[in-house]
């Protein structure tokens, strides 16, 4: 057969900022724990971040730490280090990787970034439990390994309409986490400082949100694989200006490419959606096969998850959990269909692509007939990929390339 | 359509138990041809073409298109270009059966369902998961477990008289499973019939398989008590193809004329 023509992923220039703020903040980090101030706060990716960076705290995200364990494919060797003291190869593959890497000695950041070693220690570890209860799980195993304290909010689940009943419990929840973490840092919270860190994470929040929807442009000018790796910012640096800067040099730049239409899909004919987990260790594969198909994957419930609209300074911890608590992953399906419907419209998808991941059920929404549901009521087309974020065991590379192939033809059918 | 000396297509389905081939011209099928696709996909492809131009009479250069499918396409470098076997298994059996159908596809290594609109048109497809349970991998394993040649498990399978059925979803478990039955000293028929059960119900459970279904593929082609069974759990006909193996080669050359 003929080769097929070679295409290459269209890269953003803004990467390299990025690169620059992910190295500084991973060298505070590893700083803080060596030196032992200013003290280090482990965070869930949609934990509390504002208040402990208002407290004074410098901001640790193992969930970030474990998709770089999946990108680097560091995670497939380390999985089975957990699974042996324990944690099962069915628990999520983030925190099999991060715990077995530990075991292990190892991490990515050391391969990436010279002189570090090492996770930096925390002095605290705060989870919200609306990601999953594998986050507490994850977090008190280091907790007990350095005997430091596991605090958190432990959220509401399949939530329909978020009430006041919600934002009160969760809102008091938030602050009751106030007295513990003053105890760690030794200085009291300064709410003037709380107001303004939510104000600067609702700021990266709302450029966030319009860098993703620069690809309701035909053609898109990035990709879902794009905001995969440009929503590190949103996701580890939010509540600082360092984060703002950042968007706006980005959305500067994404916006050039429309006005020039510069599509970061060359000759982009299909647009689909992204529902669930990335698979970290082939996202390079990914994008170049939905590239050689002229097919843009345009957005995805996951890079959207770190749009936080309700986040206000004039009443910091209630809308703090206002917006932990609008959370897609925690809500029932009704309210789930409702929002994908309105991202098919937005974006004008053409098919969904449902990623089964086999380690987190709680991103994976095919289990319980969603995909059908869509297809009957909006008459969009799916596809499930079957395989996991970190976990290259629970993949095939052959079996989700054709099926990938297989629905490009489809949707590419007049 | 109208026939020339050139106007003939090839199309090869590179599967991963086996090659299948199907040469046409717009007025029929002029040869097919089938082998192992072992460890090579690239030289049981080329063994098929040369099979199915030597059988046919058409020298290689009066084929305009060669469309490569199945698990191997990627390896046929002497092919026009490439094409998933989802959408040529859909275009083959739409040409037989040219109605709105469902496509149970059970391969060597994978089951598909394919539902096709009553223009033709592909609507919606899905396979198996991960697991070989179901598929032609799952009866291999069975018939090595038996020590019995896998031709003879479709005889076997029709002269059981009971009911077994395995209960697990498992390939390893579900041979573990017949290990027990073994134990017993269930009858050898009963074995087969029931691990064929096991393979009925993993299709069943893949999708609602609505409308006239048509089931294709080298399993069904050497074991057609599935397709018995099949009838028998969900109710209704089930259509099957004369030549079920040769689905996807045939739906392959078809788009390879059409293009
Ligand atoms: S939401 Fe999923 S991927 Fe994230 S921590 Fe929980 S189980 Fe792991």
């Amino acid at each position: 057969m003929a080769d097929a023509k070679v295409v290459k992923i269209r890269k953003i220039a803004a990467a390299k900022t990025m690169r620059k703020l992910m190295a500084d903040h991973f060298y505070e980090l590893d700083q803080a724990a060596k030196e032992g101030q200013p003290k280090v706060a482990w965070c869930t990716s949609v934990g509390p971040a504002e208040l402990l960076r208002a407290m004074g705290f410098v901001v640790y995200f193992p969930e970030n730490h474990g998709a770089m364990l999946g990108a680097s494919r560091i995670a497939t060797e380390a999985i089975p280090a957990a699974n042996a003291i324990g944690y099962s190869p069915d628990a999520c593959s983030y925190m099999t990787s991060d715990i077995g890497a530990f075991l292990q000695n190892r991490t990515p950041l050391s391969d990436a970034y010279d002189g570090i070693t090492a996770i930096p220690r925390p002095d605290v570890l705060v989870y919200n439990t609306n990601q999953c209860r594998d986050v507490q799980d994850w977090f008190s195993w280091y907790g007990d390994h350095w005997k430091k304290p596991v605090i958190g909010i432990s959220c509401y689940r399949g939530v329909g309409d978020v009430t006041e009943v919600h934002v009160n419990g969760i809102a008091g929840q938030i602050e009751a986490l106030v007295d513990p973490l003053e105890a760690v840092s030794g200085t009291k919270l300064d709410i003037d400082r709380l107001r303004e860190t939510v104000r600067l994470s609702r700021q990266c929040s709302d450029l966030w949100k319009e860098v993703l929807e620069t690809a309701a442009t035909r053609p898109a000018p990035l990709t879902f694989f794009d905001s995969t790796i440009h929503m590190a910012p949103a996701v580890v640096l939010r509540g600082t200006q360092l984060a703002i800067d950042y968007y706006n040099e980005l959305l500067a730049e994404l916006k050039t490419r429309i006005a020039d239409r510069v599509a970061a899909v060359e000759s982009e004919r299909t647009r689909l959606y992204w529902e669930g987990m990335p698979v970290w260790g082939r996202l390079r594969d990914l994008a170049t096969q939905f590239l050689e198909l002229q097919t843009c994957v345009v957005a995805s419930t996951y890079a959207n998850s770190w749009i936080f609209t309700d986040l206000d300074p004039a009443d910091p911890f209630r809308s703090m959990a206002r917006a932990y608590t609008k959370l897609f992953i925690v809500r029932t399906d009704p309210v789930k269909e409702r929002y994908l419907s309105d991202m098919i419209d937005f974006f004008g998808v053409d098919g969904i692509v449902f990623h089964d991941a086999k380690t987190c059920p709680n991103n994976t929404n095919c289990h319980h007939g969603m995909p059908q549901r869509i297809a009957d009521r909006l008459d969009v087309p799916w596809i499930t990929i079957s395989g996991d974020l970190n976990d290259l065991r629970c993949y095939s590379d052959e079996q989700a390339r054709t099926q990938i192939e297989a629905f490009a033809e489809q949707l590419a059918t007049p | 359509m109208s026939s020339d000396a050139s106007n003939h297509s090839l199309g090869l389905d590179v599967g991963a138990a086996a090659t299948k081939a199907v040469l046409l011209n717009p007025d029929g099928v002029l040869a097919r041809a089938v082998r192992k696709s072992g460890a090579h996909f690239a030289s049981a492809a080329s063994a098929c073409l040369e099979e199915t131009t030597a059988a046919s009479g058409i020298r290689l250069e009066n084929i305009q298109s060669i469309v490569a499918t199945g698990y191997g396409r990627r390896n046929v470098d002497f092919a026009t270009t490439a094409i998933t076997e989802i959408t040529c298994h859909a275009r083959g059996c739409y040409e037989t059966f040219p109605h709105a159908i469902t496509i149970v596809d059970i391969g060597g290594q994978d089951n598909k369902v394919i539902s096709v609109t009553d223009t033709g048109d592909r609507r919606n497809f899905k396979m198996n998961r991960k697991c070989a349970a179901g598929t032609g991998a799952f009866i291999e394993e069975i018939a090595g477990r038996l020590d019995t040649p896998i031709e003879q498990l479709d005889n076997l399978a029709r002269s059981a008289t009971g009911n077994l059925e395995l209960g697990s979803f498992c390939t390893v478990f579900a041979k573990t499973e017949l290990l027990s039955l073994i134990a017993h000293g269930t009858p050898l028929p009963e074995i087969v019939k029931a691990a064929f059960r096991s393979v009925v119900k993993r299709i069943i459970e893949m999708d609602p398989l609505a409308g006239r279904m048509v089931m294709t593929g080298g399993v069904i082609a050497h074991n057609t008590s599935i397709v018995d069974l099949v009838t028998e759990a969900i109710g209704r006909e089930v259509l099957v193809p004369k030549h079920p193996q040769f689905t996807g080669a045939y739906g392959a050359a078809l788009l390879g004329l059409e293009s």
